[in-house]
């Protein structure tokens, strides 16, 4: 009993002068021993939930008054004429990840002979062009055939095959006869398709990845029509090993030659693990703002920022459909799931802390 | 045989625990029952002489019961190997149960039947693929869902896509297909004296940025640059003026790469000559010959 009401006391719901001195003094004390006494180590309900909404308190205080203080210097840094102290970054996800050796490094140079020597360098390197074959599960939904067409209009020199109940390994050879550089295989579940497995020809990788978000051109609201042109490609944020290579396989599914007359942009965007796809045709535009001499035409310019009055925006109208990608594995070497040799697996117990990524 | 009928009254009124119960009707789960039915003919518990075929790991056995065995559950079964072969088998089961009521005959026979038939069958689908399902909890699943959803928020995708596409105008990429008029021409001449600091340090990072490909990964990644490796590279201009397109990519980019090391400073301005130039002015030479793909177009504009 003395116990708890010595805690009474430390905790100080009584506010005083005096029990905050006394306060203090058995806080340092107990810091110097090591402790600290956080609400949790109270057991009484009401107790510790009135030191805790205290502690809070305290925290949103010191929080505003730092808050103010930052504004404060900042303003009279500016009107004395100084720099204004550096902002902050605050910490995001990105920039808290967990580090990891095998992100690309510019300068390595195992990268670039590893490219050099993989099973994409040879239509990397415009000597193939790419020729894709696409095909479905064997037992195939309803909304399958509108994600065919129009993933057969994203990616050029796509043919669509319909799956009977040939066996994948079968498919392999029969692409590889007749010269297709890559398979690509949608899976679908409940009347939906699921998952994606891309295989390089004729003994490039197979990736097995997850679908979902799919959003089918016709849902998007202004969406655009897509042309028959080659389109652009764009890769973001693949940055390890693993990432680097699934950023060549999905580049090899593209033909090396893109036609920028036709404005049109595939963009695979890596966050967090999850490859988001979106197909746009963008147009660069003159923004005019406040002063509106010298109305440049309103089309397409180079200009570069110059002032900062005219600026040079890119506008995009999505066209296509949109889905992201989650990779489940990588195998080495054509479709096997049972002799084959994988080269990265998911496995869950990879997803214990939320600053690790593999892509 | 005197204790069949009791057993049988015992196990059918009160309880059994090898039935089963459906709405088309009682089933008997007994391992040893051969018609599978719970009947009064086809209980193997209340019927001391009895006949049934089980398998074992693909191959047939036919199990005998007698009377006089019947106070020795140990050995109460009697098992005879069947062969591969149906109408030997038929045969054989003959044979042993040659003085047996037909029902039991009879009702083996078709179990024998039955049972060669879904070995086929097994064996068939056995060599055909098979999907297999998995199942993943659905924590992992909603977790997934979740995730996803933070990260398209934190990929601004619009935005960074837009960023891109600027930046490879910037650098460059798409030459000359964007015209634009003298009268902003002349503007950036006259700001080109006051921008040249800037513009400097802009022109150097892209070069850096491009020349090693790979540092782009670590920044914004973008990866077609290393697809052609050629597509952007600003060193071609040193190599490709005045040289076909038809070059082999490989060679140029392999020189490119380890000419790039060596003389990075020398080259890199050059380049900025070059480049600087380039953005500006679609009237000089040949300069922006970086990419293959522009080429073409821009041979045509001198």
């Amino acid at each position: 009993m003395g116990g708890k009401r010595k805690k009474s006391d430390r905790e100080g719901i009584i506010a005083g002068g005096e029990e905050d001195v006394h306060n203090n003094r058995k806080e340092d004390e107990k810091k110097k021993r090591g402790q600290q006494l956080l609400p949790s180590m109270i057991k009484n309900k009401e107790k510790r939930s009135a030191v805790h909404a205290k502690l809070k308190h305290q925290k949103k205080l010191e929080k505003h008054k730092k808050a103010k203080a930052r504004d404060a210097a900042e303003k009279r840094a500016l009107e004395l004429g100084e720099e204004p102290p550096p902002k902050k970054i605050p910490h995001t996800i990105e920039n808290t990840r967990e580090f990891d050796e095998t992100v690309c490094k510019p300068d390595d140079e195992e990268l670039f002979a590893g490219n050099d020597a993989d099973e994409f360098c040879s239509i990397l390197k415009r000597e193939h062009t790419p020729k894709i074959l696409i095909t479905t599960c064997r037992f195939n939904s309803t909304r399958g055939p509108a994600f065919i067409s129009e993933l057969l209009s994203v990616i050029p020199n796509a043919h669509y095959y319909k799956r009977g109940t040939y066996d994948l390994k079968k498919i392999v050879e029969y692409a590889k006869n007749k010269d297709f550089t890559s398979i690509i295989v949608v899976h679908s579940n409940r009347r939906e398709p699921d998952a994606i497995l891309i295989i390089g020809l004729p003994d490039g990788p197979t990736a097995h990845f997850k679908l979902s978000r799919l959003v089918l051109r016709k849902d998007i609201k202004n969406h655009g029509n897509p042309t028959g042109h080659k389109p652009e490609l764009v890769l973001t944020n693949f940055t390890t090993r693993l990432g680097h290579r699934i950023g060549r396989l999905i580049q090899s599914l593209f033909p090396q030659d893109p036609n920028f007359h036709g404005r049109r942009v595939a963009t695979f965007h890596n966050q967090r693990d999850f490859i988001f796809f979106r197909h746009h045709r963008y147009i660069f535009e003159r923004k005019e703002s406040k002063q509106g001499d010298s109305k440049g035409k309103k089309g397409r310019d180079t200009t570069e920022e110059k002032s900062s009055q005219e600026k040079v925006v890119a506008r995009l109208q999505e066209c296509g459909p949109r889905f992201t990608l989650k990779l489940i594995n990588l195998q080495h070497g054509t479709f096997d799931t049972k002799g084959g040799e994988y080269e990265w697996v998911h496995k869950p117990e990879m997803d214990t802390s939320r600053r690790r990524f593999f892509l | 045989m005197q204790h069949d009928e009791i057993i049988w009254q015992v196990i059918r009124h009160n309880h059994c625990s090898f039935m089963a119960k459906i709405t088309t009707g009682n089933f008997c789960r007994n391992p040893y029952n051969v018609t599978g039915i719970c009947n009064r003919s086809s209980c193997p518990l209340a019927n001391s002489r009895y006949a049934t075929i089980r398998d074992h790991d693909g191959i047939f056995y036919l199990y005998m019961k007698t009377i006089e065995r019947a106070h020795m559950p140990n050995k109460l079964w009697e098992r005879v190997k069947l062969p591969r072969n149906y109408e030997k088998a038929l045969e054989i089961i003959d044979k042993h149960l040659m003085y047996w009521p037909k029902f039991l005959v009879h009702k083996t026979k078709q179990r024998l039947t039955k049972m060669t038939q879904m070995r086929i069958r097994m064996r068939k689908l056995a060599l055909k693929t098979r999907e297999k399902i998995m199942t993943t909890p659905r924590k992992e699943k909603k977790r997934e869902a979740r995730r996803e959803e933070k990260a398209e928020k934190a990929a601004v995708l619009d935005k960074s896509i837009e960023k891109e596409l600027l930046e490879r105008l910037k650098r460059g990429v798409y030459g000359d297909i964007y015209n634009y008029p003298v009268k902003e021409y002349n503007k950036v001449l006259d700001m080109e004296g006051l921008q040249a600091a800037s513009e400097d340090e802009d022109e150097e990072e892209p070069e850096i940025e491009y020349v090693e490909g790979y540092e782009e990964l670590e920044e914004e990644d973008d990866m077609e640059d290393f697809g052609g490796l050629a597509i952007g590279e600003p060193q071609l201009d040193d190599y490709t003026v005045g040289v076909d397109e038809d070059d082999d990519d490989e060679t140029i980019a392999v020189d490119r790469k380890r000419v790039r090391k060596d003389s990075a400073l020398a080259q890199r301005k050059l380049e900025k000559d070059e480049l600087g130039a380039k953005s500006r002015k679609k009237t000089r030479v040949l300069v922006e010959v970086e990419h293959e793909d522009t080429d073409k177009r821009q041979t045509v504009v001198q």
